[in-house]
């Protein structure tokens, strides 16, 4: 055999091992893509209606997150921080929102830590949300201690005698395990928008796939220019800050 | 061997205590303890009662993992009819008397179920329908 032939029969043989995963891949194409929700939140106009508090008071509500007063204890899905603390690396030069208080919640990253470093897999991910497990969660906190946007919560005691009125639709939870936001998965396998989305009176957020190529949040996302928190640590994030 | 019979009354003493679980409540009197069916008059549960009696906790456990971690929201039963899986308003929306039917054996056992540290707890109202 010379060098050439060998060469062609090396060439041929990769071609037929390259082929089973070509077939693979177009049979994973006609399948319908995995969901990939995103959030996208409108910067300037949701500071514009400073002090608004729609979106905040109806999930809270809803999935009966208590109101406890003492920072330390405090339990929080959604919430709204100073764009700086927000992101630090983006130093003042974007004009107009320093101090400005801006939303945020869980990021439902693509690669969560918080996802990888659960012993009892009680955080998972579905249908591209982050979601828990609040009957597995055996409370050690890895979670939180890895999660860069302090987006989870701990019980440190039973939540309940700080909920104003239980909403019986969605559980409570107990003393002892993390929560966080779920991107109301309870309202989308109903076919319905995040409660913070269908609240908000401004148009600050917009809620979609971004699979789907006409979903709201891919239009916007490809109209405005647009901040992930912490993108550098490589967690995909899917709440977009749009400027 | 002067002892013997002191020695065989232990035995048989000790031996019994160890036995009293087995035939105490014919004693003691205890009942088996009697369940109220549910208020609505709903005869047909999610599978046939001897299932749920002995399978009930299975059943929930299936329904738990099915609706959080896979995202089913329907369960057929054996004999073909889909029900929503929820414990708050498909098991406690027919048995919403938790406390003359769930406590009513478990207030008996030493099985404490959790359930009702999160989901809705139907003596205050809480039952989503």
């Amino acid at each position: 055999m010379t060098r050439r032939e060998f060469l062609r029969l090396m060439a041929l043989s990769g071609f037929t091992l390259a082929a089973p995963a070509d077939i693979l891949k177009a049979e994973g194409v006609s399948k319908k893509a995995p969901k990939r929700w995103a959030m996208a939140v409108s910067v300037f106009a949701c500071a514009k209606r400073d002090g608004c508090t729609s979106c905040i008071n109806v999930c809270h509500r809803i999935h009966n997150v208590p109101d406890i007063p003492d920072p330390r204890r405090e339990v929080k899905w959604i919430w709204t921080s100073p764009f700086e603390a927000l992101f630090p690396e983006y130093p003042p030069y974007i004009q107009g929102l320093r101090g400005r208080q801006v939303l945020t919640m869980c990021n439902h990253c693509e690669d969560p830590p918080c996802v990888a470093v659960c012993p009892t897999k009680a955080t998972f991910k579905r249908d591209g949300i982050v979601m828990m497990d609040y009957h597995r969660c055996i409370g050690c906190r890895y979670c939180m201690a890895a999660c860069p946007y302090g987006a989870r919560s701990f019980n440190w005691q039973d939540p309940r005698p700080f909920i104003k009125a239980v909403d019986p639709r969605y559980p409570t939870r107990a003393k002892g395990v993390v929560e966080k936001c779920n991107f109301c998965e309870e309202r989308l396998v109903s076919g319905l928008p995040p409660a913070c989305v269908e609240a908000c009176g401004g148009d600050c957020l917009a809620f979609g796939d971004l699979s789907d190529e006409k979903s709201a949040v891919r239009r916007l996302l490809a109209s405005r220019p647009a901040l992930q928190r912490k993108a550098e640590l490589g967690t995909k994030p899917k709440v977009f800050y749009l400027l | 061997m002067r002892d013997k019979i002191l020695i065989l009354a232990i035995i048989i003493a000790v031996l019994a205590g160890l036995a009293v679980p087995f035939f105490y409540s014919k004693i003691a009197g205890g009942t088996a303890p009697v369940l109220a069916p549910p208020p609505g008059g709903e005869k047909q549960c999610v599978e046939p009662v001897e299932y749920m009696r002995k399978h009930h906790v299975d059943l929930l456990i299936q329904w738990r993992d099915a609706r959080v971690r896979e995202g089913v929201l329907k369960y057929v039963a054996s004999d073909g009819k889909g029900y929503t899986i929820s414990l708050s308003s498909t098991c406690l929306g027919c048995h919403s008397n938790k406390a003359d039917f769930c406590d009513r054996c478990h207030d008996q056992i030493p099985e404490r179920p959790r359930c009702w540290d999160c989901h809705g707890r139907p003596e205050k109202g809480e039952t989503a329908k």
